[in-house]
């Protein structure tokens, strides 16, 4: 109705409208059948009586909720994905920020180097990172073969298929999003304002504490909250460095939809973890505005 | 002076080796193991050969799962692209009623779990029949790879200037001309930055791919995944280093283009 191009060239006026609908239905009809459409189809089949159909078989029905809330199996598991979030998200945040921080600062001539260096990682595939990791902590791996060779240790010490092993890998996973979201939330570090401060007579420590660490929290929240997200949702890395012995919501939703093939029950965990993702992120805008009053 | 900062800095440099250190652990060490002549897992390798490449070429389910990923891969980029290309058009061109609406889909990809669009998508292309099949993955990725392409392309369009196109128009050039001479050329390093991007994720991705895929359809990541759930043996290293060479390629391509921190 309003389709008006933005420069408003002379021509384009009664087909333009038609011209922007033929331009937006690919892209949107695209996003319709690979977002909306399956967010609605998991709301309703988590509500499906019928576990050996794939979709609206049988009546509306609370079982696979039911089952869930009700089995102190799965308030474990969903304790289990709040702890491994926290685990990964702290040492995390708290590894990534002096990159992020060196990143910000550094007047090298590598800078660009270096700043894909610490965020290319997230180009490679999470199997080949996560295999990297079983290399390294598996009980023939890297640290144990290390360890044995200084005969430090009679055995192997399990550092895999534990939620140790799989809290390692994340951190590591994570961290270039980490890193990411601390660069965009940097922007108001001031080299000026450090200068002005140490002039001042404040020493090192002042300086990180009184001008640094506030104006760089934003960013850290944000950091701490993407990989907290991502975290909770992951099932890639847990599976396979936790060796089945790891029971978090994502490895839980993909044993249901593809060894038991309840189908309706996988989307009820499903539902339950995204509601949890939004709240958090709600929870977090709540937080980010009332530290900006 | 100097005598006074030399010791917190060089604690510093060491703090900041450390770190890119651990980031880049699995990369350095999976490069190492690679070239292992035995045929299990240890450390560190006794004798150095490209046994574990050799292996990994002679191995028919990684080799015919490395080109249907390569074919998914680039279907993907390319409807990703012209998709991204269309909405960024339209997004950057026209203000029309419905507009934000328009850009929160296109960005709310970015705010729902991997792993819960792989059942609702699971749950979608199911009883049509497309689970297992090259139609049903491509989909699949499709909705994880149009946000990144709608924003590269949107950085490169918002930088060309507008005039130029209506200076065509003012000049007689046909809207689909104007499109395929001057728009299209001047955004083409959104375009192919966005198009590679897509490309990687698609390459790369496993998590909604172990959902969709089995066997007829099943993409390199996921046959890995399945591999290492029985054995870590070094054939993996090999798989995984040639993994990560074709990311490099496109990481250094990226940076060139646009700026990889602003594409990601």
């Amino acid at each position: 109705m309003s389709a008006a191009p933005a420069t408003g060239s002379p021509r384009s006026g009664g087909n333009s409208r038609a011209l922007l609908l033929m331009l937006l239905l690919p892209g949107l009809a695209a996003l319709m059948v690979t977002f909306l459409l399956p967010l609605i189809w998991l709301l309703r089949a988590s509500f499906a009586s019928d576990t050996t159909s794939a979709f609206g078989g049988g009546d509306v029905t609370l079982e696979s909720y039911r089952a869930v809330l009700f089995d102190p199996f799965y308030w474990q598991v969903a304790w289990n994905t709040l702890v491994l979030g926290f685990n990964v998200a702290v040492p995390a945040v708290v590894l990534s920020y002096p990159i992020a921080l060196f990143l910000t600062r550094t007047t090298s001539r590598f800078r660009g180097v270096l700043t894909a260096l610490a965020v290319a990682p997230l180009l490679t595939s999470s199997v080949v990172r996560t295999y990297g990791w079983m290399v390294i902590l598996g009980d023939r791996g890297v640290i144990n073969s290390g360890l044995q060779a200084l005969s430090l240790t009679g055995g192997p010490i399990r550092l895999s298929n534990n939620s140790l092993g799989a809290t390692v890998a994340l951190v590591e996973i994570l961290m270039p999003y980490a890193i990411l979201a601390m660069l965009s939330g940097f922007g108001r570090l001031n080299l000026q304002l450090e200068e002005a401060a140490a002039m001042l007579g404040a020493n090192r420590l002042k300086v990180f504490t009184r001008i640094i660490l506030p104006l760089s929290l934003p960013g850290v929240l944000t950091a701490a909250l993407l990989v907290f997200v991502l975290a909770i949702s992951s099932f890639v890395t847990p599976r396979l460095m936790g060796g089945g012995r790891v029971f978090v919501l994502g490895t839980e939703v993909f044993n249901e939809a593809t060894v038991t093939l309840n189908w309706p029950l996988a989307a009820a965990l499903s539902v339950m973890l995204l509601v949890l993702f939004s709240s958090i992120i709600l929870l977090y805008q709540r937080a980010l505005s009332a530290l900006e009053t | 002076m100097a005598d006074k900062n030399f010791l917190p800095r060089l604690s510093w440099a060491i703090l900041i080796t450390l770190l890119y250190l651990f980031l880049l652990a699995p990369i350095i060490i999976v490069f190492i193991i690679s070239f292992d002549t035995r045929q299990y897992l240890a450390f560190p390798p006794e004798s150095l050969s490209f046994g574990s490449y050799v292996k990994v070429f002679h191995n028919a389910k990684f080799v015919s799962a490395f080109w249907r990923s390569l074919a998914i891969g680039a279907v993907v980029g390319f409807v990703a692209v012209s998709a991204g290309m269309l909405l960024s058009l339209s997004l950057v061109r026209y203000r029309f009623r419905g507009r934000g609406a328009v850009n929160f889909l296109i960005l709310a990809p970015f705010l729902v779990p991997h792993i819960v669009l792989a059942v609702g998508i699971m749950l979608v292309i199911a009883p049509i029949g497309l689970l297992d099949s090259y139609p049903g993955i491509v989909l699949a990725h499709l909705g994880i790879t149009i946000p990144y392409t709608v924003r590269t392309i949107t950085m490169s369009l918002t930088a060309v200037d507008a005039r130029v196109e209506e200076a065509a128009r003012v000049h007689g050039a046909s809207p689909l001309m104007v499109f395929w001479r001057i728009t299209l050329p001047l955004v083409r390093p959104g375009l192919v930055a966005g198009g590679v991007i897509a490309f990687l994720i698609s390459f790369d991705e496993a998590t909604i791919s172990l959902f969709i895929v089995s066997v007829k359809a099943s993409t390199l990541p996921t046959e890995i995944y399945h591999y290492l759930e029985h054995s870590t043996d070094p054939q993996i290293a090999a798989l995984s280093v040639i993994l990560i060479l074709i990311s490099v390629v496109v990481v250094i391509g990226v940076e060139r283009l646009i700026g990889l921190r602003k594409a990601l």
